[in-house]
């Protein structure tokens, strides 16, 4: 961790006016779910939509992917990455830190709304909104590293992790089984099942399934980043 | 001492310096040549190959599942194909979505990054001209990936010799659709693109748009009792919020597609339609607005 380097992510992160539109999404959910509080469908189907589908599965990985990229690939993009790479740091404390920032951004813009979604449309019961939360957690967490990583290798990263979100996750992961497997919401929600009450919230993959293949791609992502900035050629534009 | 004046006095030599006095191609010639160049980069072509793969993919990615239904019609004798003209389009939305969001900051940012929109306004093509090129070229693009499956799925329909009346109708409702989704997504996309110099931010802001409202829709839907069994029309008024399912259901209801199945999305009644095709046009010309508004200074 170096504060500065921190500061200086964060700051290219919320400046000027990038964090209104970045707010636009916590926002978005907390109206969601006071309008659908009004609503006299069933509440634990609620808030498997709103939580589960909405938030879990669409506002975490727009938000990691728009954090996690937008910490270092934009950066990179427009070539001001050189004045941190030849400041004598190590590049594995670059990416560190601008990681800790990505998840803390994610953290906050996504899982602490959901956490408060959770309570304005289901209340504490059952542990649903715990549940989605601690889930949110550990999704934003791996998101942020896979898409930093991205953000490192190549230059279309926004395409590259809206491929993998919406076309994997979302239209592979609905018809084919075995694609649920391999996808982070996915984990995150064996996760939110973990911490729920029993039956409240269901997931495909088993936890510890889950749990082994966060950390992996969490701590592998972060690795293989580093070694990758280390050797970084920037390139022209194409 | 003084130097006399006739002794220095230089002499201008006419070296044959001449101004350019060839014809002079003018403003439409530039305007139409932005647009030619435009449409290549949506297609990365004139570019380096990396920048062709993506484009490229969408594009046959869009085409791919119309061949697979083709080839099952064909060799599987059946009467139809498995997927209408219209449906196919909102199915696959996805794929032309993320065209849109990839390729309209390739239009739209490297200009505004490189500074070099300056430069084509220090030419005869004027402001309005540079939009128009630019959504003109959008539009184009986003008509090839909406239309190459549609004309794939008609000949295969053709070869399998399914009516022709029956689906030249269905296909031109096909193309209608098309028409409306590129024009909607080309104001959107290019208004977002033109606001940010930065390519990444301006793809995530596009395609978060289009998700976000996409799944606010939905679940809007759902809370109003979208769902249920005795559908109330005034559910689908929820659709108005996203592009996507803006054209769906405004097309459906036009041409009265699905009417008895609940699965479709519709405008709500005649009356809806109206509003739904006002408010497609009125996003479309503020979006188109707006972005004039945005290169009045630069």
């Amino acid at each position: 961790m170096n504060t500065t380097v921190a500061r200086l992510t964060a700051r290219g992160l919320f400046g000027r006016r990038r964090v209104l539109i970045l707010l636009a999404v916590p926002v978005l959910l907390l109206g969601i779910a006071l309008f659908a509080r009004g609503s006299d469908l069933d509440r634990l189907d609620l808030a498997h939509s709103v939580l589960g589908t909405l938030a879990l599965g669409t506002l975490v990985p727009i938000t990691g992917l728009v954090v996690g990229t937008g910490v270092i690939a934009t950066e990179i993009e427009d070539g001001s990455i050189v004045y941190l790479l030849a400041k004598p740091l190590p590049r594995w404390q670059i990416v560190t830190t601008k990681l800790a920032v990505a998840i803390g951004s994610t953290w906050l813009l996504s899982a602490v709304p959901i956490y408060a979604a959770g309570l304005i449309l289901y209340g504490a019961g059952d542990d649903v909104a715990l549940g989605y939360t601690v889930g949110a957690l550990a999704a934003g967490a791996a998101y942020s590293a896979l898409f930093l990583l991205l953000g490192v290798v190549t230059r279309h990263a926004v395409i590259a992790g809206l491929a993998y979100a919406l076309i994997w996750e979302s239209l592979i992961g609905n018809y084919v089984e075995g694609a649920r497997t391999l996808s982070v919401q996915q984990w995150g929600l064996s996760v939110a099942e973990a911490v729920a009450a029993d039956g409240a919230v269901l997931a495909p993959v088993g936890l510890a399934t889950a749990l082994w293949l966060l950390v992996i791609v969490a701590v592998g992502a972060t690795a293989y980043a580093s070694v990758k900035l280390a050797g970084i050629t920037l390139g022209g534009e194409e | 001492m003084t130097t006399r004046p006739d002794v220095h006095s230089g002499v201008i030599h006419d070296i044959g310096y001449r101004p350019y006095t060839g014809p002079r191609l003018g403003r439409r010639y530039a305007t139409r040549s932005l647009y030619v160049q435009s449409l290549r980069a949506a297609f990365g072509l004139g570019r380096s190959g990396k920048s062709k793969v993506l484009p490229f993919l969408l594009l046959g990615g869009m085409a791919a599942p119309s061949l697979a239904m083709l080839a099952i019609a064909l060799f599987t004798q059946q009467r139809e194909m498995p997927l209408d003209y219209v449906d196919y389009l909102a199915s696959f939305s996805v794929l032309p979505q993320i065209f849109l969001a990839a390729q309209a900051p390739v239009l739209m940012s490297r200009d505004l990054r490189h500074h070099v929109v300056p430069l084509y306004f220090s030419r005869p093509a004027t402001r309005g001209d540079y939009v128009a090129a630019k959504f003109a070229a959008m539009f184009s693009a986003l008509m090839i990936v909406l239309a190459l499956p549609l004309l794939l799925l008609f000949t295969g329909a053709m070869l399998a010799k399914f009516p022709v009346g029956d689906n030249l109708l269905h296909l031109l409702y096909g193309l209608v659709s098309a028409v409306l989704y590129a024009l909607l997504y080309s104001a959107i996309g290019l208004l977002i693109a033109a606001a940010t110099p930065r390519r990444g931010f301006g793809v995530a802001a596009i395609m978060g748009v289009l998700m976000i409202t996409r799944a606010l829709a939905s679940i809007t839907y759902a809370l109003n009792g979208g769902f249920d069994p005795m559908r109330a029309d005034s559910a689908s008024w929820v659709f108005l919020i996203c592009p996507s399912t803006l054209v769906e259901s405004l097309v459906n209801q036009l041409f009265g597609l699905g009417l008895d199945n609940s699965a479709t999305l519709h405008a709500p009644g005649a009356a809806g339609a109206a509003v739904f095709l006002a408010v497609l046009l009125a996003l479309t010309a503020g979006g188109y607005a707006l972005t004039l508004r945005r290169y009045r200074n630069v």
